[in-house]
Formats: C-alpha cells, sequence, structure tokens
C-alpha cells in the first residue's frame, strides 16, 4: 500500500522490540468475541489512477455551476476565486498543521488568523471577531445561544427573512437545549414589523440582512428596540459580498454578528466546508464561543501570536464552556483571508458592484416578462421573482435547457404555500449571453 | 537504536542572534497586512461594473471599511513567507496523541477540485447532483460497514458537531419513550475529551464523573454504580484517551441498555480500530467518526473536519434532516424534517462534502484490508515507541500494551527541574512537533504519543533516539537544554498569561508598529 512505510521485517523487528509475536497480539485488550475473524465485505484497494477513474465517473453525473448559465444562491454563491488562493492554501505547512496550540512553531497560522479577525471586525463594523466557526447556519446558532448567556434571558425572536435553514438549525438546538424561540411568518417582502413584538422577555432578535428573499433592510429601529429592552441584536448575512457595498451591521447597532464567509475565497463544494464569520463587541469577548488568536511577545520581546482567552473552551472549562467546538475552519479562513487580501478595499467594492449591476441588469429584463414578476424593492445579487405556476417544476424545465435557474422558495419552506416563488442570484461570473439565456429558457419553459 | 546523531552544545547566549532586519536567514519576519498593504491597491482585476440606478435604497455604505490590499505577488510573498513560520505533517513526525497526524494524500486533493465536485450548489436540482449524491451514500455505506452499524447522519461538520447530533439522537428518543422529565443525567468518565462534558451541558444534561480504575480503563462496576433512572447516557471513547482498550466495554454497554439508557461512543480514537473491530459489536448506539482523523482528510491548522455519525437502530429514525432515500430510480436527499422522526437540522446543507470525497478516496486507495492494515500498523508504531522509551520515561498505568497511542507521564522529571512542557519545548529545537502534553488531565504532567501508520522505521528510530537523549540529558540536569526552549524556532516562548490578560485581538491603527 502506497501510503504505508513499513515492510514485513519491519513489522517483524518491531514486534520483537516490542515482545509480542504478531501485531493482533496487540489487541489482546480487546474482548475476543468483537475482533473481525473475517475480512469485512469491502472492495481491494485500488491504485492512484484507479481513484482517480472512479471519482471521474462519479463527477460527470453532476452539473457543475461552470458549465451552466448559473444562478443559484440562497445561501451560497458562485464567484470567481484567483488562482493564487488555492495555490496558498494547498501549501503543505497550511494544509498539513493542526491546530496552533504550539506557538513557536505556528506563527504562520496564528498571524493569518489574527489578520482574519481584524478583516471580519472591519468587514461587519464589530469591535472583535473570531478565528472562525463551521458555517453561518452554526455560527447563528452559536450567536443564539450566546444571546442568552449574555443576557441570562432565554427566548429568541427569528425574523421571517430569516434563512428557513439557519431558522431550523436555531430552532433545533434551541428544542433540544430547553430554549425558546419564536419564528416569524415568511416575509417576503420585508414588510413585518419586529420593533412591535419586542420586549424584555427576549434575549435577542435575529434578522438577516440582505434577507434570505434579497430584501436589504434597515437594522437601526430594531437594534435601537432591542437596546431599550435590554435584548442584543443579532445580524446575519449570507453573502459576504454584499458588506462591500452596504451599511455594515455594525453601524446599524448589531450586538453580535454572524455569517456565512464562503463566497470569498471558497468553492461551493455541494454545501461544505464553508467558514463561518462570528463578530461582536468588547464588552461581550469572555462570552465568545470558539478560538482566537491574540497578539503577545516571545522570550526575547518580539511580536507573536498566539490562541488566548482559551478558559472559556472546552478543553479547559469542559462543561462550563461557552461552546462544545473544538475544531473550526481553519483552512477555510485562510482562504477568505487570502482573497480579501487580495481584493483589498478597493477591490471588494468594485467587486460588490459589479455583482449589484448584474443582478439590476437581470432585473430589468425581467420586466419584460410576462407571467413573472420580482418582488423586491431592493436587493443586493439576489431577489425573489414570482412566476406563473410551480417554480419547482419550472426549474427543472429551465434545468433540461442547460440552465441553473435559481432556488424554489419552496424547497426551504415547504409548508408555507410559496410554491410559485423562485430565488435567483447572480454575482460577477454571470455574462450578458448568461442573462439572455436565462431569459430565454424562462420564456420557453413557463 | 540509533547512536546520539551529533553532540548538543549548549547556546552560550540565550538571545537570538540580531540582524538589521529582524530575518535569519531563511527565517523571515513579515508584517501584518494592515502594515503592508493600500486601501487602493488590489491583485484582482474586476471587469467595469455595468453603469446601472441602483436597488440599494438607503443602505449603501457611505464610510470606508478600512481593508487593506495587496497586489498579487505581495499576495504570494505574504502568505508564503508566514506559511514558513508553520510545522507541518509534510516536513516531520507530528506525534500530538489524540489528534491522527498522519499523511494527507495529494491525490485526494485533486480529486475534492473536480469541477463535478467543488463547483457543486447545494441546492442546485437533485436531478442535476445525483453523481455527489451516491457519493455521499458510498461513503456512508463505508461507514455502516466498517461499524456494523445501522444508519449515519451525515452533515456533521466536525467531531464535536458530531457529539451534539448523536446526544440529540439520544435526548430525542428518550423525549419520544415520555422520559424526557426524569432521565437527565449523562455518565462521563474524568479522562474524557472536553467535548463530552461540554456537549451534554449544551444539551441540558447534567455531567456525573465516573472514576477510572488504578488501570486506567472504567470498570462496569463503575458504571452500575453510578447508575440509576435518572441515567440517560454514558458518553466513552474507545480506545480511551490514555490510548488503552476500554476491556469491559461490552459489559458496559450491557449495563446501559439494561438500565435504559444509551452508549455514546466518542469515535476520535477509531483509527485504531477501523477494520478490525466494529463498535455496533460493542453495543455502541451512537458514534461520531472524525474523517479528519482516521481517514486522513487534512486537518488545515485547525479545521475544517467532518463528523458523520453513525447510530444504531434505536436511534436512526431519530436522525438530522437531510438525509438520503434510495427511489427506484434516483438517490433523493430529504430536506424536511415534517412527518419524520427525524430531531431536525445540524447545519444549513448537507455537510463537509469537500472532506466527503478526500475520505472516500482514502478509503478506496486502501481498500478494506489497507484500512484494517492502517489502524495495526498504527498500534504497532505506538507500541515501538513504548517498548523503546520505556525504561528511561515512565507511564502511568504501568507497562502495558497500548492502542495507537502511547501515554507517558512525569513522574520520571521529577526533581529534573525539567517540565513536561519544558520537555516538548526542547523537542522543538530538535526539529520535533510536541506530543500532546497535559491531556488527558487524569494523568501528572501527560505526554500523549501517537506516531500513526505513515511513519517508516527509520523515523520512528530517529524520532525515538532524539526522545532517549533528551531524557538522558533532563536526567542528567542539562536544564539549559530545557528551561530556555526552544532557542532555534522562528520564535521563543511565547507569553501566553500577557495575551490573555490584555487581549489584542485585532490589529488597531494607533498599536501599528513593527
Amino acid at each position: 500500500m502506497r501510503y504505508h512505510p513499513l515492510s514485513e521485517a519491519d513489522r517483524s523487528a518491531m514486534l520483537a522490540t516490542i515482545g509480542v509475536s504478531s501485531i493482533e497480539a496487540l489487541y489482546a485488550d480487546a474482548p475476543p468475541a468483537t475482533l473481525l475473524r473475517t475480512p469485512l465485505d469491502l472492495p481491494n484497494g485500488k491504485s492512484e489512477q484507479g481513484v482517480e477513474r472512479f471519482f471521474a465517473r462519479l463527477a460527470a453525473r453532476n452539473m457543475p455551476a461552470s458549465r451552466a448559465p448559473f444562478f443559484i444562491g440562497a445561501g451560497a454563491y458562485k464567484h470567481h476565486i484567483p488562482a493564487s488562493v488555492d495555490h496558498l492554501i494547498q501549501r503543505s505547512e497550511f494544509l498539513t498543521s493542526y491546530t496552533p496550540y504550539q506557538p513557536e512553531i505556528s506563527q504562520g497560522t496564528l498571524q493569518y488568523l489574527f489578520e482574519f479577525q481584524t478583516q471580519v471586525a472591519l468587514l461587519t463594523g464589530m469591535e472583535v471577531a473570531n478565528a472562525s466557526m463551521y458555517d453561518g447556519s452554526t455560527a447563528t446558532a452559536e450567536a443564539v445561544l450566546m444571546a442568552h448567556r449574555v443576557t441570562k434571558r432565554r427566548k429568541a425572536l427569528l425574523s421571517g427573512g430569516l434563512h428557513p435553514h439557519y431558522a431550523e438549525v436555531v430552532r433545533t438546538i434551541s428544542r433540544l437545549a430547553e430554549d425558546e424561540v419564536e419564528t416569524m411568518a415568511p416575509d417576503i417582502r420585508a414588510a413585518e414589523d419586529l420593533v412591535a413584538r419586542i420586549d424584555d422577555t427576549l434575549s435577542c432578535v435575529v434578522v438577516q440582512t440582505p434577507d434570505v428573499f434579497g430584501n436589504l433592510r434597515d437594522l437601526t429601529k430594531i437594534a435601537q428596540a432591542c437596546h431599550a429592552n435590554g435584548a442584543l441584536l443579532i445580524a446575519v448575512f449570507t453573502e459576504a459580498v454584499s458588506l462591500g457595498l452596504l451599511k455594515s451591521p455594525g453601524a446599524m447597532g448589531a450586538d453580535i454578528v454572524v455569517g456565512e464567509g464562503q463566497s470569498i475565497g471558497n468553492s461551493l463544494n455541494f454545501g461544505g466546508p464553508y467558514v463561518g464569520l462570528f463578530a461582536t463587541r468588547h464588552e461581550f469577548l469572555r462570552q465568545m464561543p470558539g478560538r482566537l488568536a491574540g497578539e503577545s511577545v516571545d522570550a526575547d520581546g518580539r511580536r507573536s501570536y498566539v490562541l488566548t482567552l482559551s478558559t472559556r473552551e472546552q478543553h479547559i472549562r469542559r462543561d462550563k464552556a461557552t461552546s462544545n467546538i473544538c475544531t473550526n475552519s481553519g483552512l477555510c479562513a485562510l482562504a477568505f483571508t487570502i482573497h480579501l487580501t487580495l481584493l483589498g478595499e478597493a477591490g471588494l467594492t468594485r467587486l460588490a458592484r459589479a455583482n449589484h449591476a448584474n443582478a439590476v441588469l437581470l432585473a430589468q429584463m425581467l420586466a419584460d416578462v410576462s407571467k413573472v414578476e420580482v418582488l423586491n424593492e431592493t436587493f443586493f445579487n439576489e431577489f425573489t421573482l414570482r412566476v406563473e405556476g410551480d417554480a419547482a417544476a419550472l426549474i427543472e424545465r429551465m434545468a433540461a435547457r442547460g440552465v441553473l435557474a435559481g432556488v424554489p422558495v419552496a424547497r426551504l419552506l415547504p409548508h408555507a404555500a410559496l410554491d410559485d416563488l423562485l430565488l435567483v442570484a447572480t454575482t460577477e461570473v454571470n455574462t450578458q449571453e448568461d442573462r439572455d439565456a436565462f431569459v430565454a429558457a424562462l420564456k420557453e419553459s413557463l | 537504536m540509533l547512536d546520539r546523531p551529533a553532540v548538543v552544545e549548549p547556546l552560550d547566549d540565550d538571545k537570538t542572534p540580531a540582524t538589521f532586519t529582524g530575518n535569519r536567514g531563511l527565517d523571515l519576519e513579515e508584517p501584518l497586512i494592515f502594515e503592508i498593504g493600500r486601501l487602493d491597491a488590489t491583485g484582482v482585476d474586476v471587469d467595469d461594473p455595468a453603469p446601472v440606478a441602483t436597488r440599494l435604497g438607503a443602505l449603501e455604505r457611505n464610510a470606508p471599511i478600512g481593508l487593506p490590499g495587496l497586489t498579487e505577488p505581495e499576495t504570494m510573498r505574504h502568505y508564503v513567507r508566514l506559511s514558513r513560520k508553520n510545522y507541518s505533517i509534510d516536513a516531520g513526525l507530528y506525534p500530538l496523541g489524540s489528534c491522527t497526524m498522519k499523511h494527507n494524500p495529494r491525490s485526494n486533493e485533486k480529486i475534492a477540485r473536480y469541477e463535478g465536485f467543488a463547483d457543486l450548489h447545494p441546492l442546485q436540482p437533485q436531478s442535476t447532483a445525483q453523481g455527489a449524491l451516491e457519493l455521499m451514500q458510498i461513503l456512508a455505506d463505508w461507514l455502516m460497514t466498517l461499524t456494523n452499524m445501522q444508519a449515519v447522519a451525515m452533515s456533521p461538520k466536525a467531531g464535536a458537531h458530531g457529539e451534539l447530533c448523536g446526544m440529540m439522537a439520544i435526548k430525542s428518543a428518550i423525549a419520544a419513550r415520555g422520559e424526557a422529565a426524569t432521565r437527565n443525567v449523562v455518565l462521563i468518565p474524568q479522562s474524557a475529551h472536553g467535548t463530552n462534558p461540554a456537549t451534554a451541558a449544551l444539551l441540558g444534561f447534567s455531567v456525573r464523573v465516573v472514576p477510572a480504575a488504578a488501570d486506567g480503563t472504567v470498570r462496569a462496576e463503575a458504571v452500575k454504580d453510578a447508575l440509576a433512572p435518572d441515567v440517560a447516557a454514558i458518553m466513552l471513547t474507545n480506545p480511551n484517551t490514555c490510548g488503552l482498550f476500554e476491556r469491559e466495554i461490552v459489559e458496559i454497554a450491557d449495563a446501559m441498555h439494561e438500565a435504559g439508557g444509551y452508549f455514546y461512543c466518542d469515535g476520535a480514537n477509531f483509527n485504531a480500530i477501523a477494520g478490525v473491530a466494529r463498535p455496533g459489536d460493542f453495543g455502541v448506539d451512537a458514534m461520531h467518526i472524525n474523517l479528519h482523523k482516521t481517514f486522513s482528510t487534512p486537518h488545515g491548522g485547525g479545521g475544517p473536519g467532518a463528523g458523520p455519525v453513525v447510530l444504531s437502530e434505536r436511534l436512526a429514525p431519530f436522525a438530522p434532516v437531510p438525509f438520503i432515500r434510495r427511489n427506484s430510480d434516483a438517490l433523493e436527499l430529504v430536506e424536511a424534517a415534517e412527518g419524520t422522526q427525524s430531531f431536525g437540522r445540524l447545519t444549513a446543507f448537507h455537510g463537509q462534502m469537500g472532506m466527503f470525497v478526500r475520505a472516500l478516496a482514502y478509503m478506496l486507495a486502501h481498500g478494506g484490508d489497507g484500512v484494517a492494515q492502517a489502524s495495526k500498523d498504527a498500534v504497532l508504531s505506538a507500541n515501538y515507541v513504548r517498548a523503546s522509551l520505556r525504561d528511561v520515561m515512565t507511564q502511568p498505568f504501568g507497562d502495558r500494551i497500548c492502542m495507537h497511542e502511547v501515554l507517558f507521564d512525569d513522574a520520571w522529571l521529577r526533581g529534573t527541574g525539567v517540565t513536561t512542557l519544558d520537555f516538548a519545548k526542547a523537542m522543538i529545537d530538535e526539529g520535533y512537533h510536541p506530543m500532546t502534553i497535559y491531556f488527558p488531565l487524569v494523568v501528572h504532567g501527560a505526554m500523549l504519543i501517537e506516531p500513526t501508520e505513515s511513519e517508516s522505521k527509520a523515523s520512528l528510530d530517529l524520532f525515538i533516539a532524539t526522545l532517549r537523549d533528551l531524557a538522558r540529558s533532563a536526567k542528567a540536569g542539562e536544564v539549559a537544554r530545557f528551561g530556555p526552549a526552544p532557542r532555534l524556532a522562528p520564535r521563543r516562548r511565547v507569553d501566553e498569561a500577557l495575551a490573555a490578560r490584555k487581549p489584542v485581538l485585532r490589529w488597531e491603527k494607533k498599536t501599528a508598529t513593527i
């Protein structure tokens, strides 16, 4: 086996040193009845070429985003990733290292995490950020748990514009942790009155902007109402690129900002791995979940970085920890921070403008198509399209014409009687030819 | 056994030699991006956005963000320089016990980047992603075969997330039996990973600690003593965190089941037994599998991982959405929990597909026999290290067979003036990443060594010779080799207390100095 350096002669010599006659003898502590006597029903090993051939066949049965005019978003977005990002994250020193528990030989990881934390704090308009979470949805759930710790209350209010899967993740953990959650009805036009629902029993209000239907939301009044009632405002985003063009959640008064960072530096990957972003105010620092890289000095007085405030974490605090998280999304955070460094403020702003402009162009074209209607007053790079008939059937017909057209709202909210709504996203990767193909396939499929 | 490679001369000067740049040959200092970047610099040329009337309402940003940019060559240099300050498994033996730093095949990286996987959207029509669903199903089948379990939840994003999943399934099963109010205690051994009690507490369970016997394992008697009608489950790691097989695991499982509780097995150490024994045969009800450990998906400096959870028949109905159902003509991803007993949803999408590809590639390359050989070689290598160091270092539970990792304590260092931490830092000067230290907590000055199956005998021999030489040195009172260590790494010891006392967690303009 090409990955196993030990030869039979090595194994024999090692067994002799140990003083046992066979490797099987090393399993003497296992109850004998539990040791397998016959090989499992599994295939034999394959050569590298054989493995690659196997996967190439599976891959060929999928239709990748790059092979079709592509308009799917709803929490994961197709963007162009510079080649240098993927090259750098495959450096052995980044790819094949562990969590930086030994800072003297992990400064590379620690410094990029420190830079990542700073970038996330700036982007969200917050004071501190952690070194990443699994993804945007789990970051949202962790934010709710943190709000409960901070306020010593146990009831969350979720906006009807929150991504339904995010809401479900929050509801699942809340139900099992015996916390309360109220979820507003699906709010297609950002018309819900959250302020009227805020009272002093709430620990937090969770609002997404741009929301899952694409609407931009002003959080200012919600933040004021939260603060007047001792609750925290948790702002959520699923499209990190939008922060390049929009007012930051921090500037609108959010107390915790969480979101999905996949859009910057990370491929779609059929849903994972992604990178959750988590930022908050300094005063809540010690209630934050997840790892934190901090600045310090070494014995020679040189600036150094080190994991810090680990007294919040499970390996020290065990059942009193702020979260059970151990692994985070280190390499995805690296891809994010490299891509964002390449973009810089100038590149990010321009990228965000290109995304928005493409969405405006598509919305303008759709205004001339009969039997469909763009429902949004405002949007960034995604909007809700009302179509005649069933949106799920429509996108299958459009896929058959080679266009990946969007996400039917009914896939996210199967019981909401919103079968005629389609979420359509468009990014900088889309060309005028893509938009023409979308409109043509739509007309033919309606 | 190798002789000592060279005589080690203590450096006569504690201080690192000074240079004008602060660099030391190939060891290059690198400022923060905030100190070298510019707001108007970019390494990405974006096509001109079309001039349009915006639809942003009043929510367009009206203040700068403050994000620095670098051009592409500057970016390459920044991150390449940073990378060189890291140790890695590709560069050397990385014996972190409990972490499993084994070889990461590059073919797996290549395959994970096939556009048919990397460029798939989680919400594209399922008819256009049948190959991806098939891949998940094949991986699930492998995991069920290797564990003899009846179902697998694929969505957990890491080991701790898998624990959460398994314990949620257990809590749901107990609620379905109408015992939610009365069964609210989880038994956890003192030696458990910190994630176990953290997970139990998150779900509102209280933790009852089970003591370990003098041999480092948990006795069925001790579990029976802790059992009561309020016990929901036990969380037990096997092999345990001391690197020992839990000999009474079957009796423990039986006792739990008899008392109406469930057995959650922390599968972090499955890499010792994959292909050799099956957790389902121990009586396990739920176990997470760290794909980043047993099946070698890269650790990536702290993630991403993946933690699918195998479930027994009793817990299978409570598995989270989404899950795959095989219909007559196609695979279907069931995404709605309504109308099922599923406990709900753990994450926005379907799990760590990028890790699934790599783990399955690892499995297919090995085959069933190869997976078993990997486990056996890992156990062989750990025992070889144990046998080669047992005369100079001390084992907390006597000289007994270990699994994939060997645990030493610091009894042999007593009176030398050298601590476990000093010893670990001296290993850095010798070019090794230290072993896991001070874990498990039940052992004083713990040193947990996991060599994995990826090391050649020559590599193990040099590692052993190095540790023997360091041990000799410590016992000979050569404290200068330990107290100031590391002296030859990119950094000397970092002041962790300062970092915690005065947290500086981001760059601020006013503190910009280099």
